[in-house]
């Protein structure tokens, strides 16, 4: 299988009117890649697709697709198929007709569109339901169906939008690695759009996480998880506790922070903002919950957080508990279910302990809503 | 319980009302082609004759009419539902401002009086064939060309409405998906959005037809040498109708049930399958479906059969049906009525001239022998209601 095709947005704006709906975007995607756009709904992330597959063009910048310019061509000539958040399958096509209907815009005939039908059938798991209709399937089915139509057409770059948000959770589980494994065995470049930071984290190889039309961050899972640029990114994916302070001594990549609850903390500056905090800044610190162990009573140091427990749960492969204080509102802490016997605090004050290299401080900024 | 009883009473009672007030018209009037008096009416009732379809199908005139509704009305169809479907396309495509003002403007035809229309289209077209310098007998002076022009402007902003609503239904996704998928516009229209308007389509058509067919005060501007049905029976209204006309609208409620019908068991059908097949399992499915019998469940089916064995059995019965009997029967009938009436007087004077005179009363004992069988028509009373 050849690297497949890349794709490339060379500071991209989209404007609706007055709404800036992506401002600057520029980013590089690899053929091949499993790329994904993170972000909440409204963020410009369809947009950027609906750019990339000639539904819309851009008002500033250009959309290269495997190096070529793609301005002026129109979504029947871009090597692009979308699978449309609803699918939009022909609903009065039969499903071999649906996956090849590419073929019938190229003048095959019926019995070679029906044979290569039968053949993405049978790679999507659905031997022998070509001659039902999309509304006898169920969704998962009707999902498949969707992508062998968009592969049927041969494209560079699949792109989804949002096309495991209709489905329930245990599809939507095992629809994730489905659409992995049929991403790995067509080799194609696959542009990946969600609001569902599971999703992005298991299936992408790179990701963009997107808030208001900008780009904060991009990179891997683990970069994205581990490495936050930005207070959004960091409070977006995943769970996070925010500890809210200012910058008091920087040395090297940490950071010693005062924060306004919690007593001075020390924290990793993250990569991206390395060298360009100083001492005085408002800073933003995240520590994940699951981060955070249970250390023994009254021990003091700049990687200790002492809070009020208010309540805790049992979530069966964890224990919740979540206290008052801290630096937000509430911090959460999450401790893993080892078969440990574990008593309840509630009520309690307890101190935590965290490792420098597991926290994270970015500038202050903007939070993800709850 | 008793006031739930009286309300399902008053229900009944209503239903029973409203529908003799829909359709009795029509059941009388249709009855009045099968009794043989010249002039349609139910009562009293002479004989059954099917003479005045024979009739029907004789009169050049009403023939030559429905020839020309017919083709204005094929016309009127193809024109207005095109255009329906484009100002219904152009609607869902239209900046959203202007939105309603275009609705208004499409929609203003239906709002406008028939008659102006006609007069309207007349003027027009003769001044464009005019501007022309063509003559008077030019295409654009024709009848049929101006009656399908007149009654297409308002027939298409109906189409366009029956279009629309099926329209806003249509999911634009699908024509992005085909285009995405390779096809031109002109492809991703042919192959998904036509496809899912056909319903639609179909729906309009009728509609225009029927709306086409029916029409009165567009087409009596434009018909010019090209009479429609209407024209022809309003012509005939005015010097007296015959029960023929009442066999023509018979054949048309005929007709119209058995459309219906046909339509309502077809769509039942196709939901019966529908079930079928989602009930079936895959393998079922591989080995054909296996089709419900047409008419198990399926009342509309079982009705239009019944329509159909019904007018097999009216024909058929139209064929070996002779009312020649029955027709001098009555005929008969009424010249003995006339007779006896005659004879009455007669007596009558002969008593008030000559009582005494009693030899009279033999000669007429053989003639009451022979009326016995005729019950009372002989009433006195009973002549004055005819003739």
């Amino acid at each position: 299988m050849s690297a497949g095709v890349g794709v490339d947005l060379e500071s991209l704006w989209i404007r609706f009117g007055d709404f800036v709906a992506v401002r600057d975007a520029n980013v590089h995607i690899n053929g091949g890649d499993f790329f994904s756009f993170l972000g909440p709904s409204g963020c410009g992330k369809t947009t950027i697709l609906r750019a990339v597959s000639g539904f819309l063009e851009p008002s500033e910048g250009n959309v290269l697709i495997g190096g070529r310019n793609m301005k002026g061509i129109g979504p029947n000539k871009r090597p692009t198929a979308l699978i449309f958040q609803n699918l939009a399958l022909f609903p009065l096509m039969k499903v071999w007709e649906n996956i090849a209907f590419s073929m019938e815009i190229n003048g095959a005939s019926a019995a070679e569109r029906r044979k290569r039908a039968d053949e993405l059938l049978d790679m999507i798991a659905l031997p022998g339901q070509g001659d039902k209709l999309p509304s006898e399937l169920s969704g998962g089915q009707r999902q498949r169906v969707a992508i062998a139509r968009a592969l049927c057409a041969e494209p560079d770059v699949l792109l989804l939008d949002e096309p495991l948000s209709a489905l329930d959770l245990k599809l939507r589980q095992h629809m994730r690695t489905e659409l992995r494994e049929i991403q790995k065995r067509v080799g194609i470049t696959f542009i990946y759009i969600t609001h569902d930071q599971g999703e992005a984290l298991t299936m992408s190889d790179n990701i963009a996480v997107m808030r208001e039309g900008i780009i904060d961050q991009i990179g891997d899972g683990k970069a994205i998880y581990n490495d936050p640029a930005t207070a959004f990114a960091a409070s977006f994916v995943g769970e996070n506790n925010v500890f809210r302070g200012k910058i008091k001594r920087i040395s090297g990549d940490e950071a010693l922070v005062a924060t306004n609850r919690s007593g001075d903390l020390v924290a990793r500056i993250s990569t991206a903002n390395q060298g360009k905090m100083k001492e005085g800044d408002d800073a933003m610190m995240f520590i994940r919950p699951e981060a955070f162990a249970i250390a023994s009573k009254g021990a003091k140091g700049d990687h200790f957080v002492t809070a009020k427990v208010n309540h805790e749960e049992f979530e069966g492969n964890s224990f919740n508990i979540f206290m008052e204080g801290g630096g937000g509102k509430e911090l959460k802490v999450t401790i893993p279910n080892l078969g440990q016997s574990f008593k309840d605090h509630t009520g309690q004050s307890l101190t935590l302990e965290y490792e420098i290299k597991n926290s994270v401080v970015v500038p202050a900024g903007e939070l993800a809503a709850e | 319980m008793k006031n739930l009883s009286f309300l399902r009473l008053s229900v009944w009672f209503y239903l029973a009302i409203f529908f003799a007030y829909l359709l009795g018209p029509l059941i009388i009037m249709s009855a009045t082609a099968f009794n043989s008096p010249d002039f349609p009416r139910i009562t009293p009732w002479e004989c059954l004759t099917f003479e005045w379809f024979s009739a029907l199908f004789q009169d050049e005139r009403i023939l030559n009419g429905i020839k020309n509704s017919v083709i204005i009305g094929f016309g009127t169809v193809v024109l207005s539902v095109a255009m329906g479907l484009a100002g219904a396309l152009l609607l869902t495509q239209i900046w959203p401002k202007l939105r309603a003002t275009y609705y208004t403007i499409i929609i203003a035809p239906i709002l406008i009086p028939g008659v102006v229309l006609g007069i309207s289209t007349l003027v027009f077209w003769d001044r464009i064939n005019r501007m022309l310098g063509l003559g008077a007998d030019s295409f654009l002076s024709n009848g049929l060309f101006l009656t399908i022009i007149g009654q297409s402007t308002f027939i298409a902003s109906y189409c366009m409405l029956v279009l629309v609503a099926r329209l806003q239904r249509y999911d634009v996704a699908l024509t992005e998906a085909a285009l995405d998928l390779g096809a031109t516009h002109a492809q991703a229209f042919r192959k998904v959005l036509l496809p899912f308007m056909r319903p639609a389509l179909a729906s309009a058509a009728v509609l225009a037809f029927l709306a086409s067919f029916e029409n009165y005060n567009t087409t009596t501007f434009t018909f010019g040498e090209y009479p429609t049905l209407t024209i022809e029976l309003a012509q005939k209204v005015r010097y007296g109708i015959t029960p023929a006309i009442s066999a023509l609208a018979f054949i048309i409620v005929v007709l119209t049930v058995f459309a219906a019908l046909a339509n309502e068991a077809k769509i039942k059908r196709q939901q019966l399958v529908l079930a079928a097949r989602q009930n079936a399992s895959i393998e079922e499915l591989k080995q054909g479906i296996k089709l419900p019998g047409f008419l198990s469940g399926n009342a509309a089916a079982v009705a239009l059969v019944l329509v159909s064995i019904a007018t097999v059995v009216v024909v058929v019965t139209a064929t070996t049906h002779s009312p020649a009997q029955c027709i001098a029967d009555v005929k008969e009938q009424k010249r003995i009525e006339a007779e006896k009436l005659i004879q009455e007087l007669r007596a009558k004077r002969d008593a008030n001239r000559a009582k005494e005179d009693n030899k009279e009363d033999v000669q007429q004992a053989p003639k009451s022998e022979n009326n016995s069988g005729f019950g009372n028509v002989f009433d006195p009373n009973a002549l004055s209601t005819d003739n």
